[in-house]
């Protein structure tokens, strides 16, 4: 019963409100705000009334039943006609319910061949995503961009459609992508690639978590997309394929940071480090978060983080370098060169 | 006429030590004695998984929580799977199968008696096995204890690359054992059933419960091997160089997948058709009607078990199967719903024009008839491949297998439990306390599962040790975790009720609920032969033909 009415609450309430997600970052699936989330909200609004009047039916047959046909006082005495069965009444209801499934049948697998079989229109857009423990790999391959964690997107508009088509890769343990509102999960799978696309129109933050159980901190593999306007994606486009600016303010951080085994695990493009087990660093500064989504990108948290990332992240695979004070201010110095 | 009461005098036992009993428990062949150690048991593992459900939810009660470390709540999900369905679900069934099923059909044992002690310590020392790994598995400092890569243990999660000492191997090595057991526990109910009918007791009419049984029973020998050559093979790859799911080597992920689903769908349909069987007594007596339609009965339980083994891969909407495969899954899927409705229906039908008592053992029934619906709706929901892949790995999953092993499994049970409990000790449960329990249960289970399908609608996914405030989850795991604890204060009152009404209970006599199979005619609890003669039987319900001569099924049947 419960069941039932909260059901209505939440298809009533939150779907008809999707700038909800923008605002409190609330990913509910009945507030699309992308294909081929939407399309999956219409056909489970179908399935959702054909269980919905299936229970009523069912419950009230059941709820009738038992007030029905109770045992009363007297009753004791004499037993009730014994009824073996109908092959009539079994009939019926094997019947109908093929029919219903029939039904479920026909619009399950349109929508399955709508959605996987899309093709990329020109001017799509091509990322690769790539699984770690317990961080996400970003690459534009046609755009020359590595980058981590957030996955940067322009909004389709109805005269210029962009969708972006994903390639799904892991470098190590299964991984699963699911941001809510902008599309179903598809796994990342070692070994193998996958694909999936969103088409989101709306600019905004969208959250998302690791959806397959990856390990320690899988609860904290989270991702988010960030959906821009064209323009504003052509921006970040340019930013991210800029080589960094050798400086001299952070000349002491540099050097300690090439020094330390920062590099085994670390790129920085256009430096000798080539690490490639640890997320990309060349514009770790223009990132919302850092250890994918657990905190926000302020000086205070990359100091502890670059101190000791089992403090932020119980279990990460970046170990406690034991530096020195000094040394952690100077490569926090050289690191927040990184635009 | 067909059977006839028998009237076993009183027999003194000698007064023998506790060290005897204990012994006499260990060297003991006789099927009801087996059949309570494994409920017994299997109940005890419920309470300990239970607990860790409680810590499981004492963690997420509310955002980043930091009571448990990631690690220990890893392990605690993953012990709570895999203990709920290999120590409790699997010897629960094989604990109703054994007692139940000689007594059913007029039999003075199971088929092969020492082979069921076999099986049953098997099972316990898997068991056991499994929790020494809190002991036993550290390897490499730092790296080990209990199992933590869930209960599906995907790989290569459980590849030596990734899951260093030897907690795995725990995992691994007791499900074998258990399997072994829950083997050879369902080889031996089906020859039981096959060949152990007393004279008269054609197949189509043996009682519903027992044909269930065959069916499931059949499930469990066709299913568990592949869960076994699977291990066998996770084996092979972490201590002899093997790369059947070591995807650094060329191995593949998928193909664990495949092989699990094999096993771990059908095991879903392994635990509800026992839950079923309990219904399909419990339903009639207590409506006072036979059951309805019961060639389309046993016909539909076939049916379930053979749709069952064709539908695994709907656990893998979202690994990257092909649209022809994904909608080929979900059309197997969809037909499932077919012969599970016309279960639902008959039993409806059973109880429709009858005259229902509302006792205990049905008021389970009732409960996990609304509940079922439910479960199977959402079944049906997840069926909905697109659907899926928005559901999937969420709480909504966690919600509706939930609803469908507690809501169906555990309350289809907890009826039969009521239902058999005076015959297995002699004693009556406590109706006050029972209720206490019906009720605390009913009101703990939806307050923790229902609300579990809006955080998962709201993009929660399983698995996670904790979470950010702001995402529209806190109040809902709060509710949950509430809910949590309702359920655990009344298993505890079960618990009470059980060792209370042992010693206290009122006395049941041979028949308290006027029902009509075969085991309410020997006393409670039954002899070790069971039947002093043989009974023959002309109908499936041989007592009501001894009760109302005038109205006899075997005229119908």
């Amino acid at each position: 019963m419960v069941f039932v009415f909260s059901l209505f609450w939440t298809i009533c309430f939150l779907h008809g409100e999707p700038a909800l997600g923008k605002t409190d970052s609330v990913t509910n699936i009945f507030g699309p705000l992308s294909q081929p989330a939407q399309e999956i909200k219409e056909t489970s609004l179908l399935v959702l009334a054909v269980c919905a009047v299936i229970f009523v039916v069912v419950g009230g047959l059941l709820l009738y039943t038992l007030v029905r046909f109770r045992h009363r006082a007297g009753d004791e005495a004499s037993e009730p006609p014994q009824v073996y069965g109908s092959n009539q009444i079994e009939l019926a209801w094997t019947v109908l319910p093929i029919l219903i499934v029939l039904v479920l049948i026909l619009v399950t697998s349109r929508t399955i061949a709508d959605i996987q079989n899309r093709k990329p229109p020109s001017g799509s857009v091509h990322a690769t995503v790539v699984g770690h423990q317990w961080w996400w790999e970003i690459r534009y391959p046609e755009l020359g961009i590595v980058t981590a964690n957030e996955l940067h997107v322009p909004a389709s508009t109805g005269s210029n459609r962009q969708p972006t088509f994903l390639k799904l890769q892991s470098a190590d343990v299964a991984h699963s992508f699911w941001v809510p509102q902008l599309a179903g999960k598809t796994d990342l799978i070692p070994n193998r690639e996958n694909t999936m696309w969103i088409e989101p129109t709306n600019p905004g933050t969208y959250l998302g978590n690791c959806a397959e159980y990856c390990g320690t901190q899988h609860a904290r593999m989270l991702i988010r997309v960030i959906v821009q306007s064209p323009d504003e994606f052509e921006r970040w486009v340019r930013d991210q394929q800029q080589a960094i600016s050798i400086t001299t303010s952070a000349a002491e951080g540099r050097r300690s940071f090439f020094a330390n085994s920062c590099v085994n695990c670390h790129s920085i493009r256009g430096t000798s480090a080539q690490g490639k087990f640890g997320p990309d660093l060349t514009h770790l500064m223009s990132r919302e978060t850092l250890a994918s989504g657990v905190v926000p990108n302020t000086t205070e948290n990359l100091r502890l983080w670059v101190r000791d990332p089992q403090k932020i992240k119980l279990g990460c695979l970046m170990p406690n370098m034991q530096m020195s004070d000094r040394e952690v201010d100077q490569i926090l110095a050289y690191l927040q060169t990184l635009k | 006429m067909a059977t006839q009461e028998i009237a076993l005098p009183k027999v003194k036992e000698p007064d023998v030590s506790i060290i005897e009993r204990l012994h006499g428990l260990v060297m003991t062949v006789d099927h009801k004695k087996l059949g309570l150690m494994y409920i017994g048991t299997a109940l005890i593992f419920l309470v300990v998984a239970g607990l860790m459900a409680v810590a499981i939810r004492l963690q997420l009660v509310i955002p980043t929580n930091t009571l448990l470390e990631p690690d220990v709540f890893n392990r605690f999900f993953t012990m709570h799977g895999t203990s709920m369905v290999f120590l409790v679900g699997m010897p629960i069934i094989a604990g109703f199968g054994n007692y139940l099923v000689p007594l059913m059909i007029g039999a003075r044992d199971m088929a092969f008696p020492r082979l069921n002690a076999f099986g049953y310590w098997m099972f316990l020392f898997g068991g056991l096995l499994l929790y020494f790994s809190y002991l036993g598995a550290p390897g490499l400092a730092g790296h080990g204890s209990a199992p933590d890569v869930g209960w599906f243990a995907y790989a290569p999660l459980t590849e030596r690359a990734f899951s260093r000492g030897h907690s795995t191997d725990y995992w691994i090595l007791s499900l074998l054992l258990t399997s072994v057991g829950s083997t050879v526990s369902a080889i031996n109910v089906i020859v039981t059933a096959i060949t152990l009918r007393c004279p008269g007791m054609k197949l189509m009419r043996m009682p519903l419960l027992v044909w269930l049984m065959l069916v499931t029973n059949f499930m469990t020998v066709l299913a568990l091997p592949a869960l076994s050559a699977a291990q066998i093979m996770l084996l092979i790859d972490r201590y002899l160089g093997g790369h059947f799911f070591d995807t650094q080597a060329g191995g593949s992920a998928v193909i664990w997948q495949h092989f699990f689903w094999i096993f771990g769908h059908p095991e879903v349909y392994i635990l509800m058709i026992p839950a079923f069987a309990c219904l399909s007594e419990v339903v009639p007596v207590f409506s006072r009607k036979p059951i309805f339609g019961y060639p389309v009965m046993v016909g539909a339980t076939a049916m379930i078990g053979l749709i069952s083994v064709s539908v695994w891969a709907h656990h893998m909407f979202s690994v990257g199967m092909t649209s022809v495969g994904n909608t080929f899954f979900a059309i197997s899927t969809f037909m499932v719903a077919v012969p599970t409705g016309i279960k639902i229906f008959n039993w409806l039908g059973t109880m429709y024009g009858g005259r229902i008592r509302f006792d205990l053992p049905m008021l389970f029934c009732i409960a996990f008839l609304f509940q079922f619906l439910v479960a199977g709706l959402t079944g049906v929901m997840l069926a909905v491949a697109p659907l899926n892949w928005q559901l999937t790995d969420s709480y909504f999953v966690v919600a509706h297998f939930h609803y469908t092993l507690v809501g169906g499994f555990l309350f289809g049970i907890f009826a039969g439990f009521y239902y058999w409990y005076p015959k297995a000790v002699g004693r009556m449960l406590d109706r006050r306390l029972g209720l206490w329990h019906f009720w605390l249960f009913v009101i703990g289970f939806h307050v923790t599962f229902d609300t579990m399908h809006f955080s998962g609608i709201l993009g929660m996914p399983r698995r996670i040790f904790t979470y950010d405030a702001g995402r529209g989850w806190d109040t809902l795991n709060l509710v949950t975790t509430l809910g949590a604890f309702c359920q655990a204060v009344s298993i505890l009152l079960l618990a009470i009720n059980i060792v209370r009404s042992a010693g206290k209970g009122k006395l049941a006599g041979n028949d308290p609920w006027d029902a009509w199979t075969l085991e309410w005619t020997t006393s409670s609890p039954p002899p070790e032969y069971n039947f002093a003669t043989i009974p023959v039987v002309r109908c499936r319900r041989p007592l009501w033909d001894l009760k109302h001569p005038e109205d006899p099924d075997w005229k119908y049947e």
